[in-house]
């Protein structure tokens, strides 16, 4: 299935997709520089525009600062995801149920997404269509235009971060005012997401209290844990109060009643939730759950998974508006840009199970080297190296399902069982299978190694006779050690950091012809090329 | 018994020592072992690095040749998951019925080598020596796709003079992963690097495994850094006595 039934939705155009539709600028020139410059590292988060995945990694793995917080920081969620995931006696369970629940919505996606839309503006909420982040930023917006907002305030959202709205609007003249925590230390400082749920782990206390302090003209602000929430609260107050417009992502959606639902830690989401008249709600379109008592699946497995929690601080569930209570106004934004394309693709189709829990990149042991910004991308680890390509159409992105081991430990913890190691070798079959139509594919090295391979293991004495030629040739680089300490070419990338045992005088099958065949007769004979 | 040694591409031109060992350890158990010289690669390299269309020309290859065997024994873990994990959903892209028919007749005959040992053989105790402190890395494909959980460690446990040294973060990747090694070489020595740590911490005189491919990758760091341990295959271990010690690399 391609498109959501009744609302076709086109795959966005490259060009469109980014830059049409608003000023919104490369994130270089996008961003409005704040005097004293930038505080955190610009790393670029446009997979059209970013660096790829081992070029990227560079600057982290030579900052023992950060690789320390990336590491303490996923250890320690671990720890507690292991901890509470083990007094579950039924966890295998309510994953084989979460990832029923969710390949059901997604098998019936265009029914699904039309009762919630029945369901929501029965409700009095509005709901609009976009078909790529263009549209829904125009839409946004549109909507903004309409209050004549000048200021907006944000629940921490990934999508609105997938879609560049905060530069967008910046750039239309409207302030966006982030409200999670992290998200207050990213845009303060300038910085970029590196983690879906905690976005700020790469950053420590003292850069916190810097930008703290510079931002908010304190003087004297300590770096107590204490002092900055303390800080961030007097900051943040005044925005609750005094701003009427509020834009939040969300956790779920329930087709069975028009429902959106909220999930967040701080309390900041439930007040931009509730104080603004007017409130505008993000969501992709695989966010939807058939049924209202699906959450009872969900929400036991996201808290557990994400933070380490039994249950998450804040459930906020609200459907369309209620007079005299919260929001006056309330629209819906269900994006696409790039998901039903997902859909068509029958082992690519469980990256939509996803519900952003991150316990993949927590247990991930590249991420955790790496941390996020080598993906280039606001989905980082193991779920980013198989959405953000997708959702790029393969167009970009194409060195992040080769940001992988395949270790296997993101499939193990994903609370919606998404086959991580099977959809990144899909979609590396796909990067294949672009290179074989490209002309330079003959200059790389290891495409070339892998083709001449395959021919080689056609058949027994090709095998044999590649081994031979490949101990002689290697015997240059062998040293009296009997082993190889420096290669060229793409052997380089080996020896640069490990020794290499040089090839043995005798292989094993060399070996077993000579002591063992004799005496046996010709049985083996018969099994022979 | 007779079984087929499937020794795997790598191990064929790398580690014949691994082989020899198999082949000494199973005999000695009982077994009868053969050889196919028609055997190659299973096509992990290339499904894993996105080559699938020419890992299925091996697949293929392969299940013909084992077709008729009465066991596939195969000293690495990664290669029987590639088998166990991949090749169905090759075979059913091939939409070849016979081979689809002959691969499904095969598949409950492999064998990773512990698994042999001690679900089919039901043996624990396989009369090994080796007097040495030894730790255990739990490869990957060993511990997730496998499921090897105790099997090692009940092998290990029996071996005569063997003191095993517990393995701290015994599930976190050693940072191999084929051509990752290779294609992201720098976050793949990070990887190194921090197992490492864990490995050197033991105060092993060995790391052992069941997949040569992870003891290549952190036995070229441990010689690079002359960091005073060695690599060495279980299958080693195993077939190690009094009177034939294990052959162990210089």
């Amino acid at each position: 299935m391609s498109g959501v039934a009744g609302h076709p939705m086109r795959p966005p155009g490259e060009a469109e997709n980014r830059l049409a539709g608003g000023p919104v600028l490369p994130p270089q020139q996008a961003k409005t520089r704040l005097a004293g410059g930038p505080v955190l590292e610009q790393p670029v988060l446009d997979p059209a525009l970013a660096p790829p995945f081992p070029k990227a990694a560079l600057p982290v793995l030579r900052n023992p600062q950060l690789r320390k917080n990336v590491a303490h920081a996923i250890d320690v969620i671990q720890a507690k995801r292991a901890r509470l995931v083990a007094e579950k006696t039924d966890w295998q369970a309510l994953r084989a149920s979460a990832s029923r629940i969710k390949d059901e919505a997604l098998q019936n996606l265009g029914a699904y997404l039309e009762q919630f839309e029945e369901r929501c503006t029965a409700a009095g909420g509005t709901v609009h269509w976009a078909a790529d982040a263009a549209d829904a930023r125009r839409i946004i917006l549109e909507l903004l235009r309409e209050e004549k907002a000048g200021e907006v305030i944000k629940i921490k959202t990934m999508t609105s971060a997938e879609i560049q709205l905060n530069p967008y609007l910046e750039a239309a003249g409207i302030r966006t005012f982030e409200t999670d925590l992290a998200e207050i230390i990213l845009q303060l400082g300038e910085g970029e997401p590196s983690h879906i749920v905690v976005p700020a782990l790469h950053v420590n206390r003292s850069q916190v209290r810097e930008i703290f302090a510079r931002r908010m003209g304190i003087e004297n602000l300590s770096d107590e844990p204490e002092a900055l929430t303390a800080a961030a609260r007097n900051y943040l107050r005044q925005k609750f109060l005094s701003v009427p417009t509020a834009i939040s992502g969300a956790n779920f959606l329930i087709a069975e009643t028009g429902s959106v639902v909220v999930v967040e830690s701080e309390g900041n989401g439930r007040m931009c939730l509730t104080l603004p008249r007017t409130l505008i709600t993000l969501a992709g379109i695989e966010k939807v759950l058939p049924r209202f008592q699906d959450l009872e699946v969900m929400l036991q497995l996201l808290a557990r998974s994400a933070t380490g929690e039994r249950m998450n601080p804040y459930t906020s569930l609200w459907t369309g508006v209620t007079p005299g209570d919260g929001p006056q106004k309330f629209h819906v934004v269900l994006l696409d840009n790039g998901r039903s394309s997902i859909l068509a693709g029958k082992t690519e189709r469980q990256t939509l199970r996803c519900i952003r829990c991150a316990a993949c990149m927590n247990s991930c042991p590249v991420y955790r080297q790496t941390g996020g910004h080598a993906y280039g991308s606001v989905y980082p680890g193991p779920i980013g190296a198989i959405l953000t390509p997708q959702l790029e159409q393969m167009r970009h992105a194409q060195s992040l399902p080769y940001a992988s081991s395949l270790c296997g430990a993101c499939y193990e913890v994903c609370p919606v069982k998404i086959n991580i190691p099977e959809v990144l070798l899909e979609l590396r079959s796909q990067v294949v299978n672009q290179e074989r139509r490209q002309a330079g594919r003959i200059f790389d090295p290891m495409y070339v190694g892998l083709r001449v391979a395959n021919v080689i293991f056609s058949r027994a004495w090709l095998f044999h006779m590649a081994q031979w030629m490949g101990r002689i040739g290697l015997r240059l680089f062998t040293g009296k050690d009997g082993w190889i300490h420096s290669l060229p070419s793409v052997g380089a990338k080996w020896t640069e950091t490990r020794d290499l045992r040089g090839l043995p005088r005798q292989t094993f099958h060399g070996w077993w012809e000579k002591n063992r065949e004799q005496g046996l007769g010709n049985r083996e004979q018969k099994n022979r090329d | 018994m007779r079984v087929s040694l499937f020794i795997t591409c790598y191990n064929d031109t790398l580690f014949p020592e691994t082989g020899r060992a198999v082949v000494t350890l199973l005999e000695r158990l009982g077994v009868e072992v053969e050889f196919r010289a028609g055997q190659t690669c299973c096509g992990q390299m290339h499904a894993n690095t996105g080559f699938r269309g020419e890992a299925f020309s091996q697949a293929k290859r392969l299940v013909r040749l084992y077709a008729d065997a009465e066991a596939v024994v195969i000293p690495s873990s990664s290669c029987v998951a590639m088998i166990r994990d991949q090749y169905p959903g090759l075979m059913e892209e091939l939409g070849n019925e016979t081979l689809r028919k002959q691969f499904a007749a095969l598949l409950p005959r492999v064998y990773e080598l512990s698994e042999f040992l001690v679900d089919k053989l039901g043996v624990e105790d396989v009369g090994a020596y080796f007097p040495h402190r030894v730790t255990y890395h739990a490869s990957c494909h060993g511990l997730r796709a496998l499921h090897l959980g105790e099997r090692p460690f009940r092998l290990l446990g029996k071996v005569r003079g063997l003191e095993l040294a517990p393995l701290a973060n015994l599930d976190r990747c050693c940072g191999f992963g084929g051509t990752f090694s290779v294609k992201n070489s720098e976050v793949s020595s990070a990887m190194l690097a921090v197992k490492l740590q864990d490995v050197l911490g033991t105060g092993a005189e060995f790391c052992t495994a069941l997949d040569n491919s992870c003891l290549m990758h952190l036995g070229g760091a441990m010689h690079r850094q002359y960091a005073g341990m060695k690599t060495i295959h279980m299958a080693q271990i195993l077939a190690s006595t009094e009177e034939h010690p294990a052959e162990v690399l210089e």
